[in-house]
């Protein structure tokens, strides 16, 4: 078994027009900012892929990564909890020129639809947004006499996720909080590419280290010392 | 004379209220000062949803490690025994009422303990974040707020006119002026400047406040 992929753009280049892509991070950290750029070259090239739904926690920040993507409009809608970051003009001025579109999903219930995409379960009752504007529309039960909210699953055709170790057979492990919505995302997509740190020999993760286990991952591909979406932003960076 | 608690000391008089011991979220800008009030002798574990339970002070400027940020994408740093997890399980801690206490900013709160806290209309691009989530499982919810609005209004009000971010989910706030309950879907007066009247404090809320056992004295230190 070998899902190790050699280059970047091998990596993304099954990503069609108008897919669900989920991608991991929680503003920069976990953010895989090369699969992203790749991404992005690919379009450059061939005009493809375009109309993306993209599912990340927020929307962006600065002129790289997901702003990037979303810059080059490649982004016809966007899944996330926050869109706001300290330089959030990218994705604010497409949203108020009416360019994308936005489905806004509190933060928690955004990591339950994800773990349920990939867990295969449909539907879940949430406290969270009941009697707010975000549950307007939906269904709503009680259980031991309480109001909770019913949420769909979240699924995708593909998710670029960032990993700091990863083997052979797709074992990941993470950076402290650079963990975030990695592991959710990996088992919620039909295709989950990864970038990690370093590619290891099974055997040299320990299993008891394991976060996300192998299975959940279909091709891993090695960026050694990855950029940090932060500190492109402080050095002012735009991409390409 | 002291006319009104800064925002520091607010987070002060809200800190003392925090046991040891106590797994606490606080949202991202103002609560996150309360932090910095916690007494001695007091530990809290701090709870941050991006995945971090004790997480720590800020780094010194250009020791920030970018993948150890909180909430509110500010850099961290970790105490000894300090756990990672992912998002899936930072929200069961918060909706699985594991979390003691939540401490979060707000626009408006209502007597029945309705908050708003996360849109002022309809201008502009919504963003609510954690918010929805951390009002519902935490054991307490508390929020810190100036008592009236930048232009006087008052901020504890009959019924919320923002939109929602939970219902009756808020138990106590601090204010620049007084500490009041949410009991029974009334507004219950703890504690108000020593400076201030019940007439003048009175004035500048929105929804009446009960009197129902003594009313301490709100003195924090100057900080």
């Amino acid at each position: 078994m070998d899902k190790t992929i050699g280059h970047l753009a091998e990596a993304v280049a099954k990503i069609g027009d108008s897919a669900t892509v989920m991608i991991g991070g929680f503003g920069g950290a976990g953010s895989p900012i090369e699969l992203i750029h790749a991404l992005i070259d690919r379009f450059h090239a061939t005009g493809s892929p375009k109309n993306l739904t993209v599912v990340n926690n927020n929307a962006g920040n600065g002129h790289v990564g997901l702003a990037a993507l979303i810059e080059h409009g490649m982004v016809r809608k966007l899944i996330c909890s926050f869109p706001r970051s300290s330089d959030p003009r990218v994705f604010t001025e497409k949203y108020l020129a009416g360019e994308i579109e936005l489905e806004l999903v509190p933060q928690g219930t955004l990591a339950e639809r994800i773990r349920a995409g990939g867990a295969g379960i449909p539907a879940f009752y949430t406290p969270t947004a009941y009697g707010t504007h975000l549950a307007d529309g939906k269904v709503i039960a009680e259980f031991d006499g309480q109001p909770y909210v019913r949420e769909r699953w979240l699924k995708a055709d593909f998710a670029l996720i960032k990993a700091h170790a990863g083997d052979r057979h797709g074992n990941l492990t993470y950076s402290k909080a650079a963990r975030n919505f990695n592991p959710l995302m990996c088992m919620a997509a039909a295709t989950t590419i990864v970038q990690v740190s370093r590619i290891v020999e099974p055997g040299e993760i320990d299993p008891e280290h394991v976060v996300t286990p192998g299975i959940f991952v279909q091709g891993v591909v090695e960026v050694p010392d990855p950029q940090q979406e932060e500190v492109l932003n402080r050095a002012g960076a735009h991409y390409p | 004379m002291t006319t009104k608690l800064s925002n520091a000391q607010i987070a002060w008089r809200a800190a003392q209220d925090i046991a040891d011991g106590t797994y606490v979220n606080l949202g991202i800008g103002f609560p996150e000062m309360v932090a910095q009030y916690q007494p001695p002798g007091r530990q809290a574990v701090f709870h941050t949803e991006n995945g971090i339970l004790n997480f720590g002070e800020s780094p010194a400027e250009g020791h920030e490690d970018w993948d150890l940020i909180n909430a509110g994408k500010k850099a961290v740093t970790l105490n000894a025994g300090a756990a990672f997890f992912h998002h899936a399980d930072s929200f069961a801690m918060v909706r699985g009422g594991h979390l003691d206490v939540a401490i979060l900013g707000a626009y408006q709160v209502a007597e029945n303990g309705d908050l708003a806290n996360w849109s002022t209309g309809p201008k502009g691009v919504p963003a609510v974040g954690g918010a929805m989530d951390l009002v519902h499982g935490a054991k307490r919810v508390a929020v810190i707020t100036d008592h009236v609005t930048k232009d006087g209004k008052p901020k504890l009000v009959k019924c919320c006119t923002l939109p929602l971010t939970g219902v009756g989910c808020v138990t106590r706030v601090y204010t620049s002026l007084a500490v009041v309950d949410i009991k029974g879907r009334r507004f219950v007066l703890r504690e108000k400047l020593p400076t201030l009247s019940l007439e003048a404090l009175q004035a500048q809320t929105g929804a009446e406040l009960l009197i129902d056992g003594p009313v301490a004295d709100l003195i924090v230190p100057e900080l």
